[in-house]
């Protein structure tokens, strides 16, 4: 651990863009750790919820961007339900995940492979096909043994389809993606 | 009439913003003006030397102050004109500080500004008139209500200094929360042996009569004649032949009453004495409880009393009493804890409130003083306590710091050790708040001596794991979750306004904050005075207190008492209105909104014609505003002179 | 009342596939209780938790171009069993409210959305509009002798500004459905505590212990099922039963019900209408337990009055 000096390191246009973008007002939070208390997945992560809010309060852009906990976080809404301050906390955690994206951090890779393959998923079929998601994401991760064992399980029971249920407004999809990726180069 | 203007710079509060010296100089040509001057502090010994002189000199006849507000200094150059001979009500100040230098930073807008200000305060005070105050007599009675610790020690006070008090208590007994307590903060002395004999000297003191389950109906009159109407609440038992011997509690069957005195720990008789030290100690007869009121059998109390004491068919009754100033002690609740669901929501037995605990240490509580699980009754090992329940919790609509609940789960913690000697305490605590003599020590003690273990963090949710309750909370300065297995959780629930309070403060014409908690007059300089003159404030009612805070205010509120009591009258205030009996043609709108029942009908020659009574009149102006022939007008505040004022602003 | 219900149906991609028997013991329940519901047309995937971590704008999107087909279908109400497409659906609807983002959304829509559709859960539907009462008169084979727990999920009733449904830390909607069809309700402490979520493929060792969790406590509270109303919730704790059990070393044999299945054992329908057979860990004995003790107090008469 090294001194974090705060006048130099405090990156005051970070903490600007996270309160515009996440609506929330960070000098709200008086770091009293009920997120933290109540997050199911403080063992999972590198930092917890609280300190994620004091590091922001603080300017620290670095550190919070890169940090694991933020694409831990499955948005359960626990910290946002009993903060005392009602601090959107869950959306906040969202914001720094839309901005890690932008900044290209991803210390997590197979959760964003994941999520990335079940987009790619939708924005092929206009629905998710889940077993096309699941052999994306092995091909994407090379981890072939995911969930192997569930499959004598799962496949007597008729419930994975091998062709994806293509809608008619698929191309729909398609452009809102598009559209979506044209805006964000904006 | 010839009026001089003085421009404060009050320093550079109003200087900095306002061209002080353009401003008396533009004063120079209003109309009557024959002097204008800037002057440092007008407030200042040499600020009011200045007027005098200037008064004497130009041989003024009406002032004009450039100021602040009038709430601020407008007595103060009052009598500064008295002293230099002129009436008070030749005085008008403007207020350029509030309402100009402090709002604004455009240094010319701010002085054009504050130049109408001062033109249109010159333009009425062209209107001013001499008034005269009046004096009245007083009735030297007083009334506490709630007989908390603050209210015991502002009757005692007053009793002592020789007034006649009449003390309302709620419930069945004086003593208030502090009754319900076992041991104090920070010496540990035993709260009821403490209170104790000062409960005793309130119904020994000749000078006090007490109503105890009474409440305030209605108040009526002003300073120094209030006319106050109590309501004695049924109790089923005739209180001057009960002498507490209890013998009915023994006998009563019914034994499953609420039981508010132990915070419902535990249930009790129908009938029933809260504890052994009540005063005054009367049984009390619960109606929802009572198999005789309810179904009309049993009968046994009155069977079993020896002084023949229970009458099943007793009403509410009213008294009347005649008082020359109330002072309000109503307390304090706790909040409503059962709205944190992530808590239980009340639906654990082991999770109590502090309160309650302070009951169960309680020798005379319902587990005589022994520390007890609710559920199965089994001594707990593992104790813990989470502050700020209810406190410093804006989601819940209580922002505030209740102020005392650090020191006093320090107590409990201590209290703890004390009581079973192999438990361990865990106290979760966002800041410990100790800014009292001994009490930053106190809660170290309860740590470095009792091993306390304090975890800096709120306690995000609670629930049952066998017959153990899981506390998951956050160790903020570990940086971590922690979870602790207790055998019984106490929730430091915050203070908030008593119930019932907000009703009680519109009766008494006072004001009160978002939270409920009344008003105080001024928040540094008249702490226990409100802003309806004669009612004064002592301890919890006006934000959470700690005893000693509590009891000094009782005695400050007596004090305030006592320093108006010993004026042989008291001065009205003329600016009241006036009905001009010429112009009124008797249709009594004005008595219909009068807020204070300060206009009253009167025959003249046959004729209905309003009247005002001058010493209730509170010079608020709705009459003026109401009547249909401009026949009411408020003195000082005259049509006449408010138009002055509107013209001098409007010229264009 | 029941007859005039009609809703605009949303069942969500895993209604398709993992969780097929939620989809189809929602439709067969609610058509018993002459619910209708209208499949919204060649309706799309919501985005789910992919989405919106990518962008506010893409997720309300996604959302929105189903609730704009809801529009166009004439219905103001659109229903969904899925707590998480439940989510997305009334998010989508909570950020367009804003001006600015309802620019941004529609600017990637094809057709743009007013707004004014509101989307509630089956479940929030069953209990306000159709009503426990109506329930209860309903059932023809009361789940006696049944003992369950409900779990809900983190996200169905969470957080209450948004989802307005029940209470934020202890719902009773799928206890009480239970207790009016003639189940043993036992109160589950932790309702609304996270299961893993979508983490089981990326993050296992995540489901492993949070869901486990669950099971640990409902193993505690001695129940013979646990009903759900989430596909992801129901996933996590049937599918990955057997997983958390090598990974605990614990030996749960729990059954996980959606709350529709059991209603419609209740309602008289046969297993197969319900799905019985796609749950992982097998119902059979918590099936068995539903009405035993009547059966073996009717066959002691029987056998009696043989005699």
């Amino acid at each position: 651990m090294g001194i974090v000096n705060i006048t130099k390191t405090y990156d005051a246009d970070f903490v600007k863009q996270v309160e515009k973008e996440s609506g929330q007002d960070m000098s709200l939070c008086y770091q009293c750790g009920n997120c933290t208390a109540g997050c199911p997945y403080t063992f999972a992560y590198d930092i917890p919820v609280s300190r994620i809010m004091r590091m922001v309060q603080a300017g620290q852009k670095d550190t919070v961007l890169k940090c694991k906990s933020i694409w831990l976080c499955a948005t359960c809404e626990s910290c946002t339900t009993r903060c005392p301050n009602n601090i959107d906390v869950a959306h906040i955690m969202d914001v720094l995940r839309h901005m890690a994206r932008r900044e290209g951090h991803a210390p997590v890779p197979t959760v964003k492979k994941f999520w990335d393959s079940f987009l790619d998923s939708v924005e092929n079929n206009g629905r998710v096909f889940e077993v096309g998601l699941l052999a994306a994401y092995v091909a994407k991760t090379g981890r072939f043994w995911t969930d192997l064992d569930l499959g004598p399980k799962v496949l007597p029971k008729g419930k994975m389809h091998f062709k994806p249920h293509e809608i008619q407004g698929k191309d729909e999809i398609k452009k809102i993606f598009k559209r979506f990726e044209e805006e964000s180069r904006k | 009439m010839k009026i001089g203007v003085f421009v404060c710079h009050c320093g550079t509060n109003i200087e900095g913003t306002v061209d002080t010296a353009a401003v008396a100089e533009a004063a120079r040509e209003f109309p009557g003006v024959v002097f204008a001057t800037d002057t440092m502090y007008a407030c200042s010994e040499p600020g009011q030397d200045e007027i005098i002189e200037a008064i004497k000199e130009h041989k003024l006849d009406g002032v004009v102050v450039a100021s602040c507000t009038p709430r601020m200094h407008e007595p103060t150059f009052r009598k500064t004109l008295e002293r230099a001979g002129l009436n008070r009500y030749l005085f008008e100040m403007a207020n350029i500080r509030e309402h100009v230098s402090w709002i604004g930073r455009d240094r010319e807008a701010n002085t054009n500004k504050s130049v109408d200000l001062v033109r249109m305060a010159a333009a009425k005070l062209l209107n001013n008139k001499p008034l005269h105050a009046k004096y009245f007599d007083m009735n030297k009675r007083v009334m506490i209500v709630g007989g908390g610790v603050a209210g015991i020690q502002a009757a005692l006070d007053c009793a002592d200094g020789g007034l006649e008090v009449i003390l309302v208590e709620k419930t069945s007994s004086i003593g208030g929360k502090m009754a319900k307590l076992d041991k104090t903060f920070p010496t540990v002395d035993c709260s009821s042996c403490i209170l104790g004999p000062r409960m005793v000297d309130v119904a020994q003191h000749p000078n006090i009569t007490l109503y105890a389950c009474a409440e305030i109906e209605e108040v009526n009159g002003y300073v120094g004649n209030f006319s106050v109407k109590v309501k004695r609440k049924a109790t089923y038992v005739d209180w001057d032949k009960c002498t507490g011997c209890g013998i009915c509690m023994e006998k009563c069957p019914s034994k499953k009453a609420d039981n508010p005195f132990d915070e419902e720990l535990g249930k009790t008789t129908a009938i029933n004495i809260p504890f052994p030290q009540a005063i005054p100690k009367k049984a009390v007869i619960d109606p929802n409880f009572c198999i005789k009121i309810k179904r009309d059998k049993c009968g046994v109390c009155a069977k079993v009393c020896p002084s023949d004491a229970i009458v099943y068919d007793q009403v509410d009754e009213f008294v009347v009493e005649e008082v020359g100033a109330v002072v309000a002690a109503t307390g304090f609740d706790l909040v409503d804890w059962t709205v944190y669901g992530e808590y239980g929501g009340g639906q654990y037995p082991d999770v109590i409130t502090s309160l309650q605990y302070e009951r169960m240490l309680s020798a005379s509580g319902p587990t005589e003083g022994h520390i007890k699980r609710p559920s199965d009754g089994k001594e707990p090992k593992n104790v813990v306590f989470i502050q700020c329940v209810g406190s410093r919790d804006k989601s819940i609509g209580r922002p505030y710091c209740s102020g005392f609940c650090c020191m006093y789960t320090a107590k409990q913690a201590i209290l703890t050790k004390d009581h079973c000697p192999d438990s361990q305490s865990y106290v979760f605590y966002m800041d410990i708040r100790s800014p009292g003599k001994m009490f930053d020590e106190f809660t170290r003690r309860a740590q470095e001596e009792y091993n306390a273990r304090y975890i800096r963090g709120r306690v995000s949710m609670i629930y049952p794991k066998g017959d153990k309750l899981v506390v998951r909370g956050a160790d903020t300065l570990m940086g971590d979750q922690v979870e602790v297995d207790a055998d019984l959780v106490v929730l430091a629930v915050g203070a908030e306004s008593a119930h019932g309070a907000s009703d009680l403060a519109k009766k008494l014409r006072i004001s009160y904050d978002a939270y409920g908690f009344f008003m105080e007059g001024h928040p540094k300089l008249k702490p226990v005075e409100t802003n309806t003159a004669g009612v004064f404030l002592a301890g919890s009612c006006q934000g959470p207190k700690d005893i000693p805070s509590s009891v000094a205010q009782g005695s400050a509120a007596a004090a305030k008492v006592l320093a108006m009591f010993a004026k042989d009258q008291l001065e009205s205030d003329p600016a009241v209105s006036v009905v001009d009996i010429k112009r009124c043609i008797g249709c009594g709108k004005c008595i219909s909104t009068c807020p204070f029942g300060a206009i009253k009908e009167v025959d003249f020659r046959g004729q209905p014609k309003a009247e005002v009574i001058e010493t209730i009149c509170q010079g608020c102006g709705i009459c003026t505003a109401t009547c249909p022939q401009g026949a009411i007008q408020l003195q000082h505040f005259t049509d006449n002179q408010i138009l002055a004022e509107v013209n001098a602003v409007c010229r264009f | 009342m029941s007859d005039s219900l009609t809703y605009a149906y949303y069942p969500g991609c895993s209604g398709a596939g993992t969780s097929m028997e939620y989809d189809m013991s929602t439709r067969s329940v609610c058509d018993k209780l002459g619910i209708r519901l209208t499949d919204i047309p060649d309706w799309s995937c919501c985005g789910s938790t992919p989405a919106h971590t990518v962008d506010h704008s893409l997720s309300s999107a996604l959302s929105a171009r189903n609730l704009q087909l809801v529009e166009k279908m004439d219905l103001d109400t659109a229903i969904t069993p899925c707590p998480s497409c439940l989510t997305n659906l009334k998010t989508a609807e909570h950020r367009m409210q804003k001006d600015e983002m309802r620019e941004k959304v529609n600017k990637l829509l094809d057709t743009p959305y007013k707004g004014g559709v509101a989307t509630k859960s089956v479940l929030q539907i069953l209990v306000e509009d159709f009503g426990l009462d109506a329930l209860k008169k309903s059932t023809i084979k009361p789940l006696k002798g049944l003992k369950v727990a409900a779990y809900y999920g983190c996200i169905m009733n969470r957080p209450p500004e948004v989802m307005n449904f029940d209470d934020p830390e202890h719902p009773m909607a799928m206890d009480n459905i239970m207790k009016a069809m003639g189940a043993t309700v036992l109160p589950f402490p932790l309702k609304v505590e996270c299961c893993g979520a979508s983490f089981g493929i990326p993050r296992k060792d995540v489901v492993m212990k949070l869901s486990g969790k669950l099971l640990d406590v409902a193993d505690d509270l001695g129940v013979d099922a646990l009903v759900t109303a989430c596909p992801l919730c129901q996933m996590n704790l049937d599918l990955r039963q057997t997983q958390i059990n090598s990974a605990t070393g614990a030996k749960h044999n729990i059954p996980i019900f959606y709350y529709t299945q059991l209603m419609g054992l209740a309602l008289g329908m046969s297993e197969k209408e319900l799905g019985m057979d796609k749950l992982c860990v097998s119902p059979r004995k918590a099936i068995d337990a539903i009405g035993k003790e009547e059966k073996k107090i009717a066959e002691t008469l029987l056998r009696r009055r043989l005699k």
